[in-house]
């Protein structure tokens, strides 16, 4: 089994706003691309568990020409809150990196 | 840039003015563009652009049913808006423009769309709304659209009826078509529609192709006027006042029983607090930051135990006063401190503080109270323009 940053060139997080978190993972090459996208292992319903959103408020956007996969969601606590845990959102794609794919 | 711009003629804007753009921000900026001139003996015209937004302005406009929300958005009512800090509205392009057209050399706004700062001289240069947003979204963080940005540096875009091109200035730097692209991701939900004041630009058919090795010319964007202006509201509540304190924890029997040593603590620490300075457990929030657990991703971080050797610690207390937050911190680490656990017999300290006194006081906490739309009949409505002829 591998892990998703062994396919990819970027994988960050960061505030779209106070209000909303968004993912950017930008992969190496297109086959990596596709050997993830075909794997299932990045879905909305996967960020909607690790992040405990409702899946319906998850945005999911591939970007072929950019072979990135891109993830919007409301975030879990707006930013600077009192409870905030990352004012930037700098820090949330964290459980992402070693994420385990089973590509081909 | 300002002395720059004086002898080539070309305005300066800048905005939103000193990080937030609330009126001590605008102020605190006009004081440094005031005393530069002074100091260089620069002679020009100034405008500053207020966003600020008078409380019982905004309250008007919310009962005349003006104001909408985004999502998500904080519950914004008559009451919450008095109660609240400050607003500000974010300008688009126009009030900058009604700045240029009156002759200011250099216009410092309030709070300002990135992309406007950028956009509103070329839109009155009659080169389409496409085009300059597009370009403005990529101009916005300077060399953050290069391919390999190895320090922060500026950007160049020159702008024409079909598109840009857009080329660092530096030579160090390139751009490809995949970093521009790229950019239109950053710090945005959906990486085609770009919200602005006025329209959206949609860069889904949107081209980027090189031109040399360091060049990219850009076309293809749309821009889909809205059907009612707008102007985005910001606002910032005071939530109270904050006090902390670090400490590590290395004791590897503590560790293990970390969650349920920092419950009996808390309880301990709550009832102090009610008999000596009369609080109850809602008027304050104390929070044990635990890095090494849940420090970064709190709440959604799905490997909460402590795996490490050993914890970081930020004891967070805030509470309506700086003083009664800097009353209650005392009590939760002296407590802490000592707090027993069943393996060690007598008086133990637990808490390793890098800080001598151990404790700071953090100033003021101010939450995001507003995420909504105010329609507007004229864009440049609710700003207020100044100028000075320095």
């Amino acid at each position: 089994m591998s892990e998703l940053w062994q396919y990819t060139k970027l994988i960050r997080s960061k505030n779209a706003g106070p209000f909303e978190l968004t993912f950017d993972i930008m992969f190496k090459d297109e086959d990596s691309f596709r050997r993830v996208l075909e794997s299932g292992t990045l879905s909305s319903e996967l960020i909607a568990r690790l992040y405990k959103v409702d899946s319906k408020l998850v945005r999911f956007f591939v970007i072929e020409p950019l072979l990135t996969v891109k993830i919007s969601i409301p975030r879990p606590v707006f930013s600077g809150d009192v409870n905030d845990t990352d004012v930037y959102g700098g820090q949330f794609h964290g459980p992402l990196v070693r994420l385990p794919v089973d590509a081909r | 840039m300002i002395r720059e711009g004086l002898k080539a003629g070309i305005p300066v804007i800048i905005g939103s003015a000193g990080h937030a753009g609330g009126r001590p921000h605008l102020n605190w900026t006009l004081e440094i563009v005031r005393e530069l001139a002074r100091e260089n003996d620069w002679h020009f015209k100034l405008a500053a652009i207020d966003s600020e937004i008078e409380k019982e302005t905004l309250v008007d406009a919310f009962i005349r049913g003006r104001i909408a929300p985004l999502y998500p958005a904080p519950d914004l009512r008559e009451a919450s808006i008095r109660q609240a800090t400050r607003f500000v509205a974010m300008m688009g392009i126009e009030p900058i423009q009604s700045a240029l057209n009156s002759g200011a050399q250099v216009v410092i706004a309030g709070r300002c769309s990135d992309v406007a700062i950028y956009a509103a001289l070329p839109v009155l240069e009659a080169i389409p709304k496409h085009v300059a947003f597009h370009a403005g979204k990529i101009l916005e963080c300077g060399s953050a659209a290069v391919a390999q940005r190895f320090y922060p540096d500026c950007m160049a875009a020159e702008l024409d009826q079909d598109g840009f091109t857009i080329e660092p200035p530096n030579p160090d730097f390139c751009c490809t078509p995949q970093s521009v692209a790229a950019h239109t991701l950053y710090e945005n939900a959906d990486p085609y529609h770009l919200v602005e004041s006025g329209g959206t630009v949609d860069t889904t058919d949107a081209r980027y192709d090189a031109i040399s090795d360091r060049a990219v010319r850009v076309s293809g964007a749309r821009f889909i006027p809205a059907e009612k202006y707008t102007v985005k509201i910001e606002g910032a509540a005071l939530a109270g006042y904050r006090s902390i304190v670090v400490a590590g924890i290395r004791d590897p029997l503590l560790l293990r029983q970390l969650d349920s040593y920092l419950a009996r603590l808390r309880a301990v620490v709550e009832r102090k607090i009610a008999d000596s300075l009369k609080l109850s457990r809602d008027a304050y929030t104390l929070q044990f930051r635990v890095y090494g657990a849940t420090g970064s991703l709190g709440s959604v971080e799905p490997c909460p135990q402590v795996e490490g050797h050993e914890v970081g610690l930020i004891i967070d207390v805030v509470a309506p006063t700086q003083s009664l937050a800097a009353d209650i911190l005392p009590i939760v680490w002296h407590t802490g401190l000592h707090h027993p656990i069943p393996e060690h017999e007598g008086l133990i300290s637990s808490l390793a503080f890098p800080f001598s006194p151990p404790g700071a006081d953090m100033g003021p906490v101010y939450r995001f109270c507003a995420n909504h739309v105010w329609h507007l009949d004229d864009p440049c409505e609710p700003f207020r323009m100044t100028f000075e002829n320095l």
